[in-house]
């Protein structure tokens, strides 16, 4: 059975980095609850498009919950809604007939905005970039026998590697903490023999890094828990200050 | 070692450590003021108060006290106006509707301010009499001679104004831990899937201990030590 509903939208529109944004309100009819929020962007995008207006910008790739690329704060929430999902896999029966939405680009320092609901998420390259690797190839998966790992923690590395790097957790932070996403990255590589090896410069790096492009200091409110896609826990930020005071320790 | 406090962990490592120690301090001072309560005239809360004001203490562990108070309230306003300043200056015309957030989590800092009010009172209404003009009356108690701090809280107490705003403050205080105290042990990393429901338990158990104890000595000074 389809359901429409008809909708009106308030956007956030910004001409460039520079430039001063302001919200436009769009009127939307007979949108399917079966379509996806994005798809919902897609029917206005037409919509504006057929009227000789400029489109709205917004980040979108897989499409199917994995890539971390589409963001937007719907409602009061980074992905809208409903919990668990990213804004692709959100539906648009989350929503009332005649109900007014609010779509907001990701809001920190750390993400300045580059047009309409579209950030800049380098920051989370850069941090990636000054750790969260192992230096050299460990090859293809080894037999399961050959390096024993205990499933619990194989399975908290597994949880932790979930972290797709959307940047929910910081847009929702109230300090506008990359903790949770730097956590998972350091987590997933220090629970495992493979990135034991460099956990210690590893942590002490990617902290580093975070620090110096301005995201703000974790005060354990949990917010980026609650909003996280994956359900990343903030049982990954002790394990973060764990690797990294030892690491600090050691020197 | 040398850049661990310039890094966000190890400034949230001061703020743990400090909050810890004054945890520590918190514990000290309820047990002392629980004495209030011994229907004695206030005999065995004087020896106490004496015993804390002996010179070892008075002038060994009180700066460190001090210390621990002055690390934690400006390392609370460094973390806060940089956690503005990585937030950033657009805000969210939507607000935020994330669930489950405990409230406490996000006003630390106003919660410390109603703490530190609480704190300025304190250190005029009982250390400047007590250890700097010594303009608190004597007693002597065991042929030795002390202030009579007792006569000085049950005064003050003997004021309704002023054990609401204590009990009010207390409030402030439980609130305050029942945030920091989990959190202390989430940033020294102590803290996993099962210890932080554990710490949470225990810190809001503690918290309410607390501030209900130094609520309820307020209250029963007032209505029946009068």
């Amino acid at each position: 059975m389809e359901n429409n509903i008809s909708l009106t939208l308030k956007v956030w529109r910004q001409n460039g980095p520079k430039e001063k944004g302001r919200f436009e309100t769009y009127k939307l009819e007979k949108v399917s609850t079966d379509s996806s929020f994005l798809e919902m962007m897609d029917i206005l995008n037409e919509q504006l498009i057929n009227d000789g207006n400029e489109p709205v910008a917004f980040d979108h790739d897989c499409r199917e919950g994995i890539c971390g690329m589409c963001s937007l704060y719907i409602n009061g929430r980074p992905h809208g809604p409903d919990d668990d999902v990213t804004t692709c896999q959100l539906h648009m029966r989350k929503f009332k007939d005649g109900e007014t939405i609010t779509i907001e680009p990701w809001r920190s320092a750390g993400f300045p905005v580059i047009k309409d609901l579209i950030v800049n998420r380098n920051a989370f390259d850069t941090i990636i970039a000054a750790g969260g690797y192992t230096s050299v190839s460990t090859g293809g998966v080894p037999d399961a026998n050959a390096i024993p790992i205990p499933k619990v923690d194989a399975d908290e590395a597994m949880d932790a590697a979930s972290c797709i790097g959307c940047g929910a957790c910081v847009a929702t932070c109230k300090n506008g903490s990359a903790m949770l996403f730097v956590s998972a990255k350091v987590s997933h590589l220090a629970l495992l023999p493979q990135g034991k090896v460099e956990a210690a410069r590893r942590a002490k790096n990617m902290v580093a890094k975070m620090d110096e492009l301005g995201f703000g200091n974790c005060t354990n409110t949990g917010a980026c828990e609650v909003e996280c896609p994956k359900g990343v826990s903030i049982s990954n930020i002790a394990r973060l200050n764990r690797e990294f005071l030892k690491a600090k320790l050691q020197d | 070692m040398s850049t661990i406090f310039g890094s966000s962990i190890g400034r949230k490592l001061l703020m743990s450590l400090s909050g810890l120690f004054l945890v520590v301090f918190l514990i000290i001072h309820l047990s002392i003021n629980l004495l209030l309560l011994v229907p004695d005239g206030g005999q065995m809360f004087n020896v106490a108060a004496n015993f804390m004001a002996l010179p070892l203490i008075k002038y060994g562990l009180q700066p460190v006290l001090f210390a621990g108070f002055i690390v934690h309230i400006i390392y609370a306003a460094i973390l806060t106006a940089q956690n503005n300043k990585a937030r950033g200056s657009a805000k969210y015309a939507s607000g935020n509707n994330t669930k489950d957030v405990m409230w406490a989590s996000k006003n630390m800092f106003v919660l410390g301010l109603t703490v530190s009010a609480f704190l300025v009172v304190h250190l005029i209404d009982y250390w400047v009499p007590l250890q700097i003009t010594h303009a608190a009356e004597s007693i002597t108690i065991d042929g030795v001679e002390m202030h009579n701090t007792y006569a000085l809280v049950n005064a003050a107490f003997a004021e309704s104004w002023r054990v609401i705003l204590y009990v009010i403050g207390a409030l402030g205080l439980t609130i305050h831990l029942t945030h920091g105290f989990w959190s202390a042990f989430q940033t020294l990393g102590l803290s996993n899937n099962i210890w932080r429901s554990r710490w949470t338990v225990a810190g809001i158990a503690f918290a309410w201990i607390v501030g209900l104890g130094f609520a309820a000595i307020a209250i029963l000074q007032f209505a029946f030590y009068q």
